[in-house]
């Protein structure tokens, strides 16, 4: 029996989980999938976290208008979803009199794409507000609407709502091929097996060149993975408490100084393009370009404080546009393509990707309205995730509380970041149970301190172990392969 | 579950540094000694240090690190030391307030006297050195890898590189050779070795495990779990040496790159920091720029020998007894004065038992409500009365006073409280 | 025939580096140690090298899945890794008390394998 939907998501990054999460809202039967072990395993991984104000995007693209009606939505958003957000805006800092020109051009994009809040800041009024800026700003572009966010928060409450309203979340299944029927697309062959469906929608990332030319789509639009590197900085010593931006150049935003919504200084990304969607390693040579550049904004960084360092890739793409004069790597496809039917093109959807994430979602569902789609609203939709309990946000007075109402809450598992036994097992039970390490760390924020895991590691393998009733030589870091442990310590193979 | 709210000595850690504080708090007379630890049971890391040479300059012997530490956590057991496992200490003020939870005893505050801040240190970890590469499993520090080989009874390998040469390192390539792995190389980026001679030869040396000075890893290789190391020769600059490249096969990257001393705990109570050591400033009696907060051991500076963090933790733990009971022997010499009956406050709020000598005490008080007849104001003990006074009324208004003398010092002395009560003849 | 011998004495954390003057079985001097235990040390090493052995073994219904042991004195170097291979055979039942001999005279080397803590039942 093979199982039919209305609705297939293939990829769940923040921008299938959102798109996921928004089809909940109407009756149909979704299903999300992911070749990973986890959701939210490619390019929202690992990124700078920001909603952008939309000042950035060529006037005039798709991207643009992504960016500018997505960034609005965030508040409803974060509202119903319970996750972190703060508009904390941004600035684009200009280094001496040559950069200052940029700022105007990027004046002039904020006014075509319509982005409000925006202005021009002198040097000094730049220094009086950040005062580790560098004494040879001369002035920068501020946007009181950027904010920031933690992407995993974002993308793990959005799917988790979608699964509470009914949809089908199935990981470690990878999409291989299109079931056809004629020109119609009829459902996708996984390596799970067969699902049949009426539309699939491609949110596959780095992977959605793939998935677009199994349907025969866009043969000549290809994805280059373009790699970003990061510095962590340890959240005791706060080296910088707002978004800094250099004014960007041919690739793309540039190297930012920028904080989390924890509380860390992180700097990154750059942007090198390679050939493997899955090398996301770092390089001495990238780990140096963005030192450079990061001390250029702030003179004073020191390596000290790192306690991190990590890469993404984000997925540029590179066809031709519909726009005229403008290539795909300016651009993003949003689409229903002529040449088959049943199937919503998604391709390119790199920065500003998880701003525009929520305005995609709603583009996806007036593309496939125009097609003659019905939407009609759920009896039963419920809007609101409810947030778990953090203890290290809590004040001592409601950690007593918590604690006191269930004593798992008690026991600090994760020591740098005060993540308890109880906020752990609470995610291995969850809507979406997280099952590996990094699963848990994503969600709770355990093993990002100073330690890195030195400490936790050994008891969350063995909370998992208990939890999910297998070996803690099952337990893995990230999926199948990622295994912690090889063997018992006394069984030696002679 | 914990019975007290108030201990002379806390001690954060129960470690060597730790656990010799305790005995020593308690052999200098302070009565009720705490040690929280985090762990489930008492002894710290010495518990997953299973190897010889701990008590060679205390015991004159040659111990593991286990048999080190039951010593000490029998003498505690022995002489009435309380303890709270599988306890995080969240917060310490410099008011010496401790909050502190777990499942067990739930989300605690305790007032100290006198804490002992005998946290250690962590380890140094891939990032802070920012070793390049991808992030699989299988890159682990040295003391985790020990604990998981040694406590939790699991492998964390089979096929091992060793970059450091700090003693765990060497402790962990030869134990992890004695249950079966294979351990590869040991790097070390320094021109000489990080760690103890002794374990060289007993650790690599009698192992045949081969040892590169001015080596380092380059590039970790592995999407999911550790597949090859790739290290390289570096200069007096630390800059690689081209063509000195050499790919490892491996599963699994041991750091054994440093210790830093564990102070978060420290900075919230107020606590200065050497930015040198990592750990506070501390005076010859091991106590810190916060009075009655001392500090002993790992989380001061990193020692080579567990003995060593021992007597540090005597001093410290000898020293805080002595701020705690003299801090006792003043609160019990202060004879609380309370606002009884229709009294609103009383000033001085306490007595200090010392100064019962020739000056009278002058009590002043207000009442709450005002008695237009004559009254009578009125201190005891709770039990009997000690002086009266009378007055033709009291009124809010209007201050009043009563004179303690001589003859009522010998009731005052004894009494544990004074109240003050006026109340209508 | 008088030969020099290099050695690093492991008795104590100091590890004097020794220079040993041998002719043929006999020691003729030892320089470089800074204590008595050195010249032990030289004469053990070259005739009879011997190691303490620290490892675990596996406890049944204890707090922990191993426990700890040592020999209680060093024994033969040649022998390590037989002794480990003993002590995987061995399983032990909680509780155990810290000294509780593990494996008496392991190896007819004279030396028992004893616990180096207590693993209380659970």
């Amino acid at each position: 029996m093979q199982e039919k939907y209305d609705y297939i998501v293939i990829g769940a990054g923040v921008v299938g989980c959102i798109i996921a999460r928004t089809l909940s809202r109407y009756e149909g039967k979704v299903l999300l999938i992911d070749k990973e072990a986890d959701i939210c395993m490619g390019t929202t991984a690992a990124n700078t976290a920001i909603v952008h104000a939309g000042y950035d995007p060529l006037p005039n693209t798709l991207k643009a208008r992504m960016n500018v009606e997505g960034n609005p939505l965030w508040d409803t958003l974060a509202g119903e979803l319970n996750f972190p957000f703060e508009r904390r805006g941004d600035f684009v800092v200009a280094v001496g009199e040559d950069e200052l020109p940029a700022l105007e051009t990027l004046m002039g994009y904020a006014k075509k794409n319509g982005v409000p809040g925006c202005q021009i800041l002198s040097g000094p009024e730049v220094r009086r507000r950040e005062k580790n800026i560098t004494p040879d700003v001369s002035g920068a572009l501020w946007a009181s609407t950027g904010g920031i966010c933690d992407p995993f928060a974002v993308t793990v409450a959005a799917a988790e709502n979608a699964v509470m309203n009914g949809v089908v979340l199935k990981l470690n299944t990878e999409f291989q091929d299109f079931i056809m029927e004629g020109d119609r697309i009829i459902g996708i062959k996984t390596n799970q097996g067969d699902f049949i469906s009426r539309w699939v929608i491609n949110s596959a990332g780095l992977f959605s060149d793939f998935v677009m030319h199994q349907a025969g789509v866009r043969p000549e639009f290809k994805i280059s993975p373009r790699k970003g590197e990061y510095f962590v900085f340890d959240r005791a010593d706060v080296q910088i408490d707002n978004v800094l931006f250099p004014v960007p150049s041919d690739k793309g935003k540039g190297v930012l100084v920028t904080t989390t919504l924890h509380g860390n200084t992180i700097l990154g990304p750059n942007a090198n393009i390679i050939d493997d969607k899955e090398d996301t390693s770092t390089t001495e040579a990238g780990m140096n370009e963005i030192w450079a550049e990061a001390n250029k904004l702030v003179p004073s960084l020191t390596k000290k404080y790192v306690i991190a360092t990590f890469a993404g890739l984000r997925p540029m793409g590179n066809g031709p546009c519909k726009t005229p004069g403008v290539d795909y790597n300016q651009d993003y496809i949003i689409e229903i393509p002529e040449e088959v039917k049943g199937f919503v093109n998604l391709g390119g959807i790199e920065s500003p990707g998880l701003t525009s994430a929520p305005a995609i979602a709603q583009e996806v569902v007036d593309l496939l309205k125009d097609a003659g789609e019905e939407f009609k609203v759920k009896k039963d939709y419920e809007p609101i995730r409810p947030a778990r309990p953090r203890f290290r946000e809590m004040s001592q007075k409601d950690r007593k509380l918590l604690v006191d109402m269930d004593p798992r809450y008690g026991r600090v598992i994760c020591r740098c970041e005060n993540v308890t036994e109880g906020e752990i097992i609470a995610e291995i039970h969850a809507p979406i149970p997280a099952i590996t390490y990094d699963a848990i760390k994503r969600r709770t924020w355990l093993g990002t301190g100073r330690c890195q895991g030195g400490f936790d590691t050994p008891r969350v393998v063995d909370i998992l172990a208990r939890e999910l009733g297998v070996s803690p030589l099952e337990i893995t870091k990230r999926g199948k392969g990622s295994e912690f442990l090889t063997r018992p310590t006394k069984k030696v193979e002679k | 579950m914990i019975k007290k709210k108030i201990y002379d000595v806390v001690i954060i850690g129960s470690g060597p540094g730790g656990l010799a504080a305790a005995v020593a708090a308690k052999k200098e007379g302070a009565e009720d000694v705490l040690v929280i630890e985090r762990d489930t049971e008492l002894g710290g890391i010495l518990l997953q240090c299973i190897h010889n040479g701990f008590g060679l300059e205390i015991f004159n012997e040659d111990l593991p690190g286990p048999s080190y530490a039951q010593r000490y956590i029998d003498e505690a057991h022995e002489l009435g030391v309380e303890s709270m496992l599988d306890t995080i200490v969240l917060e310490v003020t410099p008011g010496r307030k401790l909050f502190a939870s777990s499942t067990k005893h739930g989300f605690v505050e305790i007032d100290a006297r006198a804490i002992v801040l005998a946290m250690g240190c962590r380890e140094r970890t891939r990032a802070m050195i920012q070793i390049p590469g991808m992030r699989p499993a299988g890159v682990y520090t040295a003391g985790t890898a020990q604990r998981f080989t040694n406590i939790e009874g699991k492998m964390p390998g089979e096929r091992v590189v060793i970059l450091g040469s700090g003693d765990i390192g060497l402790i962990m390539a030869r134990r992890l050779t004695f249950e079966g792995a294979k351990v590869e190389r040991v790097l070390e980026i320094l021109p000489y070795l990080s760690g103890l001679t002794r374990n060289y030869v007993q650790c690599l040396q009698d192992f045949d495990i081969p040892l590169q000075f001015e080596h380092t890893v380059k590039f970790i290789h592995g999407k999911d779990r550790v597949e090859a190391v790739e290290i390289a020769q570096v200069d007096k600059n630390w800059n690689y040496v081209k063509g000195s490249e050499e790919t490892i096969p491996c599963d699994t990257l041991l750091l054994s790159v440093g210790l830093i001393p564990e102070n978060e705990l420290s900075r919230q109570a107020g606590v200065r920091i050497d930015p040198i050591t990592g750990g506070p400033y501390v005076d010859e009696s091991r106590e810190t720029n916060v009075p009655g907060i001392f500090a002993a051991g790992n989380v001061v500076h990193v020692y080579d020998l567990a003995d060593w963090v021992t007597l540090a933790g005597y001093d410290a733990g000898k020293s805080a007894a002595k701020f705690a009971m003299a801090l006792k022997a003043k609160e019990s010499a202060h004879i609380p004065v309370k606002a009884g009956n229709n009294v609103h406050h009383v000033v001085p709020h306490t007595i200090n038992k010392q100064n019962l000598t020739n000056d009278e005490i002058e009590l002043q008080l207000r009442v709450v409500r005002p008695i237009e007849e004559r009254v009578m104001i009125e201190v005891h003990d709770g039990e009997n009365r000690i002086a009266r006074k009378a007055a033709r009324y009291a009124r809010p208004g209007e201050m009043l006073t009563l004179v303690l003398k001589e003859r009522h010092f010998a009731d005052v002395e004894k009494a544990d409280s004074l109240t003050v009560d006026v109340n209508p003849r | 025939m008088v030969e020099k011998r290099k050695l690093i004495c492991v008795s104590c954390p100091v590890g004097c580096e020794l220079e040993v003057t041998l002719d043929g079985n006999e020691i003729v001097e030892v320089e470089g140690n800074t204590c008595k235990l050195g010249i032990d040390y030289a004469e053990q090493e070259l005739f009879d090298p011997r190691r303490m052995v620290a490892s675990t073994v596996k406890v049944k219904n204890g707090y922990h899945p191993l426990v700890p042991v040592y020999t209680e004195k060093p024994v033969p170097k040649p022998k390590i890794f037989d002794v480990l291979a003993e002590l995987r055979k061995v399983e032990i039942e909680a509780p155990v008390s810290v000294n509780d001999v593990v494996i008496e005279n392991v190896l007819d080397t004279g030396i028992n394998v004893i616990a180096s803590r207590d693993m209380p039942k659970v």
